[in-house]
């Protein structure tokens, strides 16, 4: 997916690029609201991502002003008190709004529910074996046959999807599914993996069991 | 804040005061002029009484003589009962009547004047006239003294009663003057009462200056309570700008590290490197959870104070603050499930959804993976209760009122970010509304359920 980043602090906005980029997301920075406007008129973006103090104006000011003409999704960062915020962002044309320091996870959650919600197209569909899945939406195509998969388990195909023929470790996998603030135990992504297996069961696509080392994908193509 | 007494009161009491000396003061006036009247009267008809005698004097063969005209006595009796006495005396010899009337001893004037003169006679008070003439004598002329005397009782009793008049009329004015006091300061202290009145009419949040008219001498105490009312307007904005700043400064160099220790995380390829990246992000979500529920808290509590009801669908107000939560709940494939009724709640709208949510969070937070949190309203003898279930491990051992103290937390919350805040906050908010949080573990021990009252409307 391809994102804009409106962000003043560059200590802060390279950070966030740099982990959006791990799991294989463009993003260009803008640093200022005119920076923001430069971008958006040379290049079409799955969704912004607006910081609410910017050096030249409020972000919710940028809001209302392009909101008439603009067709991308918004997702407003605030570090300000939830209480006086979160209302005022969204009755101005944010789609959603997530407070900093933010949970990435929670953050591609949010995107989802907001691009799924704005009925966003099918452009990130992933070819797996004779099945075809679109993260966003959380499906997978087999034939006739359309199955919706579970939060988790659409992240959990998801990077194995990306990373087909790669030997995953438990350790890995749990960072991509669970938040941190849980003890989770590695028989939890055994259960997970368990039930994926399942899933996919019959669509030419397997995740291989390698032993000692974590899990991989295989597909019939590769 | 110590009173100083009434304005009215002290207004009416001084008036009052005012009244009182000048009433005595006509009284005293009143009394004296009549009293002086009667005496006056009483001169004038002594005078009389004294000169008709003194005319009737003559000189026969060498002696003097005279007649007592009775008009002059009658004259005397016409104004009062008193007993009249009368002396007439040639040089030191008494010619006839009492001769021992205390007539003055000092030289008269001759050629008719009369003279008047106070003194004390069997035992009563007189006045006497007293007049002289030159009469002869063989062929000396010798001068002849008349004195009528008439005692003052009548006098003083038609000067009691006149005085007794003027008392009536004196406490009458008294009481006229009081009464038109209070009405006085009743009225002039209006305008005050007023302006106290628009003051406290306000709602809590209207920090417009006061635009009435007012007297000249209010204009001060107007002035001061609007330079006040803008002061404080500007040091609630400012509160709320360096709650928003506070927030701003601690959160971003926060979220920046979070970011880093992700990066950091997914490219670790020790286990206990990994492990201690896992526990940094936890100790950067815990104290960035902290911090923000600690700024919400003091949002919330200076908004409380300042609380503007709007009336919102209480299924508007759920769903909006559900609506934000999905994609947490997501996350660890959680279903929230709405029960809604058609109601509505008159409610300050921003606090009511930072205290659902801070609910509605906590339950997500300790619910297990692939659960159900069910969100059910109902309306009942007069109160919306907003009942928030979840399937997770129950309240613990505690008692559950400790749990919507500060920094309080259940027994059974380890391992799970938390600022012990959330429900305080929640508490906060719905006993402002005139509502309450009420905490109660499911039967069983099987989850948790957390319901917010609010008064209907």
């Amino acid at each position: 997916m391809r994102y804009l980043l409106v962000e003043d602090n560059l200590e802060l906005a390279e950070a966030v690029v740099g982990r959006l980029a791990l799991d294989g997301h463009a993003v260009d920075h803008a640093a200022s609201l005119a920076d923001a406007e430069d971008c958006l008129s040379a290049a079409q973006y799955d969704l912004i991502l607006l910081d609410v103090m910017l050096p030249d104006g409020d972000g919710r000011d940028f809001l209302a002003r392009s909101r008439s003409h603009l067709e991308t999704p918004v997702i407003v960062l605030t570090a300000r008190s939830q209480v006086s915020d979160r209302v005022g962002a969204l009755d101005q044309g944010a789609d959603d709004y997530i407070t900093k320091p933010f949970d990435f996870s929670e953050l591609e959650a949010r995107c989802r529910a907001v691009l799924r919600r704005r009925g966003g197209e099918a452009r990130n569909e992933i070819h797996l074996g004779d099945a075809v899945f679109d993260p966003l939406s959380g499906t997978l195509k087999h034939g006739s046959e359309s199955i919706d998969l579970r939060n988790r388990e659409i992240r959990l195909l998801e990077v194995f999807a990306r990373h087909k023929g790669q030997i995953l470790s438990k350790s890995q996998l749990m960072d991509r599914l669970f938040s941190y603030d849980a003890e989770v135990t590695e028989n939890a992504i055994e259960v997970y993996v368990g039930r994926l297996r399942r899933r996919i069961d019959g669509m030419g696509v397997s995740i291989e069991t390698v032993r000692g080392l974590g899990y991989r994908m295989e597909t019939g193509d590769a | 804040m110590t009173s100083t007494g009434s304005i009215g009161r002290r207004l009416t009491l001084l008036l009052a005061g005012v009244a009182a000396l000048l009433s005595v003061l006509s009284w005293w006036m009143v009394t004296g002029l009549a009293r002086q009247a009667a005496e006056r009267t009483q001169d004038n008809v002594l005078a009389a009484s004294v000169t008709t005698i003194a005319e009737t004097l003559r000189s026969e063969q060498g002696e003097v003589r005279l007649e007592l005209p009775y008009s002059a006595f009658s004259m005397l009796g016409a104004i009062s009962e008193d007993r009249v006495f009368y002396r007439v005396a040639k040089g030191a010899t008494v010619l006839t009547g009492y001769e021992d009337l205390p007539v003055p001893t000092a030289s008269l004037p001759s050629g008719g004047r009369v003279v008047f003169d106070t003194g004390q006679y069997s035992g009563e008070e007189i006045r006497m006239a007293t007049v002289s003439r030159l009469v002869l004598s063989g062929t000396e002329p010798v001068p002849v003294t008349v004195t009528v005397a008439q005692t003052r009782g009548g006098i003083a009793s038609i000067s009691a009663d006149l005085s007794q008049q003027a008392a009536y009329l004196a406490i009458a004015f008294f009481l006229v003057a009081v009464s038109l006091s209070a009405f006085a300061a009743r009225t002039s202290l209006k305008p005050l009462n007023e302006i106290a009145a628009a003051v406290s009419r306000r709602g809590p949040s209207d920090l417009r200056p006061l635009r009435r008219s007012a007297p000249t001498e209010l204009a001060p105490l107007m002035m001061s309570l609007n330079r006040l009312m803008e002061r404080l307007g500007q040091s609630i904005r400012s509160a709320e700008d360096f709650i928003a700043e506070a927030a701003h400064r601690i959160r971003t160099p926060l979220a920046t590290v979070r970011a880093q220790a992700e990066i950091a995380l997914r490219s670790a390829e020790d286990d206990e490197q990994k492990q201690r990246l896992r526990q940094m992000i936890r100790a950067i979500d815990e104290s960035s959870r902290s911090a923000g529920q600690l700024l919400d808290h003091a949002t919330v509590i200076y908004r409380t104070d300042d609380l503007v009801r709007t009336p919102v669908l209480l299924s508007d107000l759920v769903g909006k603050t559900v609506a934000g939560l999905e994609p947490t709940a997501a996350m660890k494939d959680i279903r929230l499930s709405v029960e809604m009724v058609r109601a509505k709640v008159e409610v300050d709208p921003v606090l009511m959804d930072n205290a659902l949510r801070n609910v509605l969070d906590n339950a997500i937070k300790y619910s297990p993976s692939e659960t159900t949190v069910t969100i059910a309203a109902s309306e009942q003898g007069g109160e919306v209760r907003i009942a928030i279930k979840d399937q997770g491990d129950g309240l613990g051992d505690g008692p559950t009122e400790m749990l919507t103290q500060r920094f309080q937390r259940g027994t059974n919350t380890q391992g799970i970010v938390g600022s012990g805040l959330g429900l305080t906050i929640a508490k906060d908010v719905l006993v402002a509304h005139g509502g309450r949080l009420e905490l109660e573990s499911l039967q069983g021990g099987k989850g948790t359920c957390a319901t917010l009252v609010l008064p209907s409307s």
